[in-house]
C-alpha cells in the first residue's frame, strides 16, 4: 500500500509550500493540516487515520507543534520530529547540555535564575560583551548582546518585568569573537542537505534569514561535516537545522533548530531539499 | 485572482495561491492568511499575529 504522509502547519512559508509540491512531483499523496483548525481527543488512544502514516510537523508556533507532535506519537503516529528531537531543540538551555555532554565544541553558557545572579555571572565569571538569549523562541528574538554593565543592567531589569517565568531563566553566554557570519547546515536524517553562510544585515549583528541576513554557498571540510552530523545524531535526528561559527579556536556549533526554515538554503543551492524531506518521510513510513 | 482586504477594503491581486499562504496587502499592510469559506472559494482573513515562541 502506498505510503501517505500529512503536513501540519501554522503558516505556510515558503518551506511548507515547497514540500507541498514536493510532494505533487513525487505522486506522493501529502494532506496540508491547518493545526489552528484542529482539536485532538488526547483520552483517545486510537490512531486518526488523517495523519497518515507519517506527519511532517512544521508549525511556526514552537508549543503548538511540540504538543500536537506528543499527542500524535501517543496515537501511535510517526512525526518528523519526534517530540523528543522538537522538545531538546526548542529549548536552548537543554540543547547546550546535550551538545557540551556529547563533547561537541559550543559557546561557553552559564544559567542563572535571578537577575542578582545573572550581574553576578556577568561581573565575575563572564565579563563582556557577552550576549543573552531567552531558553525558548527564535529569529533571533529578545538576543541582546550586553556590552557593559549599563547595558546589562537595563536590559536584565527589563527582563525580570515580562510576565514569562521563562525569561526568568537567564540563558548568559560568550559573545564569540566571529567573522559576521554563521554556518547554517540543513541535515535531513544521516545527510548533509546543504550548507549555507549567513551574513548579518548590514543594520544587524544576529545572521538570521528571518533578520534580513544574506546567504551564500559554505563548502565544508570533512571534519566539519562530521562534526555537525554528529551533532544532528546527538540531539536524536531529524530534520534539523545546525548552526556553527567560525572562532579563532576553531568550529563551534551554538544551536540545533528543529522545524528548520531552509528558504536562504535553497534559494543558493541547487539541492531539492523539500524532496529530501519527502524522502526522509517516506522511508520513516516503511519503517 | 481578486479580493478585498478584509482590513481596509483595498484591492489585491494574487497569482495562485494556496490554503494557509501568507499575503500582505499593499495598501495598509495587514498580513492575511488565505482560507477557504464554506463554499471552497478562497477568501482571506487576518492572520495570527506572531507570538512569542514563534520561530524555529
Amino acid at each position: 500500500m502506498a505510503q501517505t504522509l500529512s503536513l501540519l502547519y501554522d503558516r505556510v512559508r515558503v518551506e511548507e509550500k515547497e514540500i507541498i509540491n514536493a510532494a505533487q512531483k513525487k505522486g506522493v499523496e501529502l494532506r496540508p493540516i491547518d493545526a489552528k483548525e484542529l482539536h485532538l481527543k488526547i483520552t483517545d488512544l486510537n490512531k486518526d487515520e488523517i495523519f497518515g502514516d507519517v506527519a511532517i510537523e512544521r508549525c511556526v508556533s514552537h508549543f503548538r507543534g511540540l504538543y500536537i507532535t506528543s499527542i500524535l506519537e501517543n496515537k501511535g503516529v510517526t512525526v518528523i520530529n519526534p517530540f523528543s528531537v522538537a522538545a531538546l531543540c526548542g529549548d536552548k538551555l537543554l540543547c547546550s547540555m546535550k551538545l557540551a555532554k556529547a563533547g561537541i565544541p559550543t559557546p561557553k553558557t552559564i544559567v542563572a535564575f535571578t537577575k542578582e545572579e545573572a550581574m553576578k555571572v556577568l561581573e565575575e565569571e563572564m565579563g563582556y560583551p557577552a550576549v543573552i538569549k531567552p531558553v525558548f523562541g527564535s529569529w533571533g528574538r529578545l538576543i541582546a548582546p550586553l556590552k557593559d554593565r549599563e547595558t546589562a543592567q537595563a536590559l536584565l531589569e527589563d527582563r525580570e518585568e515580562m510576565g514569562n517565568p521563562l525569561y526568568q531563566i537567564y540563558y548568559i553566554q560568550e559573545m564569540v569573537e566571529r567573522p559576521p557570519r554563521d554556518i547554517r547546515t540543513v541535515v535531513v536524517g544521516d545527510q548533509i542537505a546543504a550548507s549555507i553562510y549567513r551574513y548579518s544585515a548590514p543594520d544587524d549583528w544576529r545572521t538570521n534569514i528571518a533578520r534580513g541576513g544574506k546567504a551564500e554557498v559554505c563548502n565544508l571540510t570533512e571534519d566539519l561535516r562530521a562534526l555537525i552530523l554528529k551533532a544532528a545524531e546527538v540531539v536524536g535526528t531529524g530534520v534539523l537545522g545546525v548552526d556553527a561559527m567560525e572562532t579563532k579556536e576553531g568550529i563551534v556549533i551554538h544551536e540545533v533548530n528543529s522545524t528548520v526554515e531552509f528558504k536562504g538554503a535553497m534559494s543558493v543551492s541547487e539541492v531539492d531539499i523539500p524532496g529530501m524531506i519527502i524522502d526522509y518521510a517516506l522511508e520513516k513510513a516503511r519503517k | 485572482m481578486k479580493f478585498k482586504c478584509p482590513e481596509c477594503d483595498g484591492d489585491i491581486e494574487a497569482k495562485e495561491v494556496i490554503e494557509g499562504e501568507i499575503l500582505s496587502c499593499p495598501d495598509c499592510g495587514a498580513e492575511l492568511e488565505v482560507a477557504k469559506d464554506k463554499k471552497g472559494n478562497f477568501e482571506l482573513k487576518v492572520a495570527e499575529s506572531e507570538g512569542e515562541d514563534w520561530g524555529e
